[in-house]
């Protein structure tokens, strides 16, 4: 069947079957490999995306669902290799070791960050329960979060880089 | 306190630089195992036993063969070279041809053009099977009369693969002398990886070969694995490793057995074979943490010196060998913990039983004993009547001081360093107090403070100091940047842009001037594995050999170059030395030149680990080249009420010698305490019947709310002479001192003692309630 959606700001036509997952529309037949697939049961997070600004797994998310939808993937977050100030965070902080985990983690903070653009530690924290990451103890994704946040409001001037590291 | 040497001074290596990889994994562009596709390409499969035990009576693939899509069958038979996967036995089969041992031992194979065919097909496979009696717990399968698991030709006697021994001192005299005693039986049970990236390769047919692509720590392992079973010489087998999504050990020997699998499909079909495990095929049949009871019995005199310990461990193994006689190993040369012992008896087993081979996981075999040394030395001090921070102090190791093995400690040993640092940043004596404090004001909830101080012996060690080695070739281009291969692998630890610091320091190089090449077992030199916390220290020593090569080169041409009698370089540029460097030149106006002029770019370089030398009968001897260190602190809370328990702060501190990457170590530690928080807390597998069935649902690891609110985590750089800039190395540490700190906070907390893993809420709950000796 046909489906129609908005793929990282483009509009897409694809043909699907409904038995298709969005993951592997987005990574087998798109190429979008930046979606990954750590359990396929709903419980890593890696798989996140974004589906009209929701974070959503695409694991368990049908493809036929996404008819008309607005779908963002980590692809879709930086233009002509300039990183998006959630991808700059992450590397500045070492918030990334084997990176599999990571593009769930950046796509679960793009939510979060449009929600609630100056949320605590704790609030980071509780948000982020849902991706599991099995390299960094999330120390360093926590405070990739935060720092992105102070990125996105504006005031990335006043970041110091006592705050990037403590 | 030991006076700590002053380290060479560095201008890259102890810098947090941004790691090189991290650009391309958070815009998604980094290609892992299942990322890669290529044209024709299959997916394999395999048929595995539902059985713990049998005798295979007849195996019959006409069904899976004529299911549509399916491109390719596979039965022992059809395996051109050997059926093996060869580890440091060779009793593992590919596929099992007479008899089946564990749930999950793949007996047949299949390719086809999709993976959903791949899937049902090989529901389709027809496999008699005549039941044989099976054993799964290790203290029942060392009995005479339990089935036989083992290949006889891998194990010692019955199903006792290994039984390995420390003899030091006279350990009846030593509790003879003791003033107090203490014994425990202590039990864990399996921890699974859960890298987030499973298993996965793909193996493509070339000239006269294979191709492996896949994530792995371990390509030298698995080029031997794919050469075996296709009868190939090496040459003609190529591993590429991709980007790797976690290890942890568990893609040290596993991917061995996937290639292999893999590779057998493509050979027969002639076509690309992919096979990835989806998350409940990798925790069902993949290697795990070692179950272990385990038995200590300690002795201190009355102001707290050591005067004895006795340990008697049980590894259950599976089925097959692996890679467990080095994880014995392991565990038998750290059972005495940090402390200077006299006497000292230690006997260790691996045992063969009807269940998944375990293998390799952080630590490698040490964790398990270290919760019970680290619990003997609480019980103690609560004998004693003496602090337990006070305890380590008292008898931890120092330079001058020998260990469990008689090994003469020479240099870089930053224990108490690291203990006191710990005391100083927790604030030790507060804590404490104010924990008492808190439940003496509270009804239903408990804090406690725990402590653990444990050592880790770097590298391969005594047991296998062949592969303790590492070449590196390092070129300098003629625009000035730098090329490095090496054959150890990037995973997430960071070692990618820890070698580059290092190649960058000893060249004068800017780091980003620095590219690693991508790991291909025809194109880098063979590193050895990358396991054992080794790549800092030992293919950081070759690449430093490489690079200094390549550096006195440079000098000569600048030398010329510039006119002068000697030079200086850093930050890639150069200039006279004890000159302006303001004036200096661009280092790539000297490379140019040495291009120009025909000179050699490139070097290669070697290092192998320090020798040592120890012996199997008395289990005396130079175990290990340098030992890493540290110290940590747990702080948890525990709700009588329902057993939970909450780790709130802890603070980790670590002599890994010279850190090379701050940022990057902090992370490796950050991690290793989340995974040591999961293996006392949560981290449950059970298997019934030797059946495991887990999923990420029911095998829970930590989550971001799981990890205490604050975690401090600091270094003091006790330096190896013989590692580079200092460098011992740090990646499997700081798991094996977390879990144990947690275990002593909450038996602290609850005022009895936690004996098994995990302390799951009900057995909290239930140690909280019937505790023998109230607070
Ligand atoms: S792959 Fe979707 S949640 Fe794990
Ligand atoms: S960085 Fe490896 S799982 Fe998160």
């Amino acid at each position: 069947m046909r489906l129609r959606f908005i793929l990282n700001g483009k509009p897409m036509e694809v043909d699907t079957h409904s038995g298709r997952r969005l993951l592997d529309l987005l990574r087998e037949d798109l190429g979008l490999i930046g979606v990954k697939e750590g359990c396929g049961e709903g419980e890593c997070g890696a798989c996140t995306v974004l589906v009209n600004g929701k974070p959503r797994l695409s694991c368990l998310t049908a493809a036929i669902q996404v008819e008309g939808k607005e779908i963002l993937t980590v692809e879709g977050l930086w233009e002509n290799g300039k990183l998006h100030p959630i991808q700059k965070a992450f590397v500045e902080t070492a918030g990334v070791q084997c990176g599999f985990c990571t593009p769930g983690f950046i796509m679960a903070t793009y939510a979060l960050l449009s929600e609630n653009p100056d949320p605590s530690p704790s609030e980071v924290r509780e948000w982020l329960a849902g991706n599991l990451c099995r390299c960094t103890g999330y120390a360093q994704i926590i405070e990739a979060v935060l720092l992105a946040a102070k990125y996105m409001r504006g005031d990335a001037l006043r970041v110091t880089r006592a705050e990037k590291t403590s | 306190m030991e006076e700590l040497k002053v380290a060479e001074e560095t201008r890259v290596v102890g810098q947090a630089v941004p790691r090189l990889d991290a650009e391309a994994k958070v815009k998604g562009e980094a290609r892992y195992a299942d990322d890669l596709a290529f044209p024709g390409m299959l997916y394999g499969k395999a048929i595995r036993s539902p059985v713990p035990h049998a005798r295979i009576k007849r195996l019959d693939l006409s069904k899976v063969a004529a299911h549509p899509g399916v491109a390719c069958v596979v039965s022992p038979a059809d395996i051109p070279g050997e059926n093996v996967v060869p580890v440091i036995y060779r009793d593992m089969p590919l596929l099992a041809a007479e008899v089946v041992r564990y749930v999950g031992e793949p007996v047949a194979l299949l390719a086809a053009e999709t993976r959903e065919a791949a899937y049902r097909a090989a529901e389709l496979a027809e496999v008699e099977y005549e039941e044989l009696p099976a054993v799964f717990d290790p203290l029942e399968a060392v009995k005479s009369d339990a089935p036989q698991v083992a290949v006889p030709e891998a194990a010692e006697t019955g199903n006792v693969f290994n039984h390995m021994v420390i003899r030091k001192g006279d350990v009846a005299r030593g509790f003879a002398e003791a003033d107090e005693i203490v014994e425990g039986e202590y039990r864990v049970g399996y921890q699974e990886h859960v890298y987030i990236e499973p298993q996965g390769v793909i193996a493509v047919p070339e000239a006269g070969g294979m191709a492996i692509y896949g994530t792995l720590q371990c390509p030298f392992y698995v080029q031997n694995a794919v050469a075996a079973v296709l009868g190939l010489p090496l040459s003609k087998v190529r591993v590429v490793q991709t980007a790797t999504g976690g290890g942890f050990g568990g893609k040290e020997d596993v991917p061995s057995q996937l290639a292999a699998m893999a590779a057998v499909l493509a050979w027969k079909s002639r076509r690309p074979v992919k096979v990835v495990y989806d998350r409940e095929e990798d925790i069902a049949t993949t290697s795990k943490r070692h179950p272990a009871v385990i038995r200590y019995r300690t002795g201190a005199k009355r102001d707290g010196r050591l005067v004895a310990v006795e340990v008697e461990f049980y590894y259950n193994a599976g089925a097959y060998q692996t890679l467990s006689s080095a994880v014995l190993w392991r565990g038998l040369i750290h059972a005495a913990g940090p402390y200077r012992i006299p006497n000292v008896k230690v006997d260790g087993y691996s045992v063969a039983t009807n269940t998944v081979p375990c293998g390799a996981f952080r630590g490698f075999g040490s964790p398990q004993v270290i919760f019970a040394h680290e619990s003997q030395m609480d019980e103690l001090a609560v004998r004693l009547g003496m602090d337990p921070l006070e305890l380590r102090e008292r008898n931890a190791l120092r330079v001058g001081d020998r260990t469990a093995t008689d090994q003469l400690l020479e240099e870089s040993v930053g224990l108490m360093d690291a203990i006191e640092r710990a005391r100083e940043l927790s604030g030790w004596e507060r804590l404490r107090r104010e924990a008492e404090e808190f439940n003496r004001r509270e009804p239903f909830r408990r804090r406690g403070i725990g402590v653990s101080t444990v050592m880790y012996g770097v590298g391969m060690g005594a047991k296998a100091p062949l592969l303790d080695k590492a070449g590196a070739y390092v070129k300098v281009e003629a625009d000035g940047s730098v090329t490095v291969a090496v054959g150890n692998t990037e995973m997430g630890q960071g070692a990618l842009t820890v070698l580059a610091q290092i190649a960058a320091e000893a060249l004068g190089v800017r780091v980003e001037d620095v590219q690693l090449a991508p790991v291909d077992t025809s194109r880098v030199p063979d590193s050895g594995p990358t396991v054992a916390s080794r790549t800092t220290t030992v293919a950081g020593a070759a690449v430093l050999d490489a690079a200094r090569k390549i550096r006195a080169r440079i000098e000569a041409a600048a030398r010329e170059v510039l006119g002068a009698d000697a030079v200086e370089i850093a930050d890639s540029k150069v200039w006279p030395a004890g000159g302006d460097s303001g004036r200096a030149v661009p280092l790539s106006e000297v490379t140019r030149w040495m291009w120009v002029h025909n000179w050699d770019m490139g070097a290669t370089g070697w290092a192998q680990g320090a020798p040592v030398d120890w012996d199997p009968e008395t289990g005396l001897g130079k175990a290990y080249f340098v030992y890493a260190y540290a110290c940590h602190i747990a702080e948890v809370e525990v709700d009588l009420l329902t057993g939970e328990a909450k780790v709130r702060r802890f603070w980790a501190v670590h002599d890994s010698g010279k850190i090379v990457n701050p940022a990057l170590a902090r992370g490796q530690v950050a991690g290793g305490v989340a995974q040591g928080i999961g293996y006392t807390l949560m981290e449950y597998l059970p298997s019934l019947e030797g059946r495991i069935e887990g999923t990420l649902m029911t095998y829970r690891i930590p989550t971001a709310p799981d990890m205490p609110e604050e975690l401090v985590i600091d270094f003091v750089e006790a330096p190896y002479s013989d590692g580079p800039y200092g460098a011992k190395g740090i990646g499997e540490v700081p798991l094996m001192a977390s879990h144990a700190a947690v275990a002593n906070a909450i038996s602290h907390a609850v005022g009895a003692r936690l004996t098994e893993y995990p302390a799951l809420p009900e057995r909290v709950f239930a140690l909280a309630r019937n505790k023998t000796h109230p607070r």
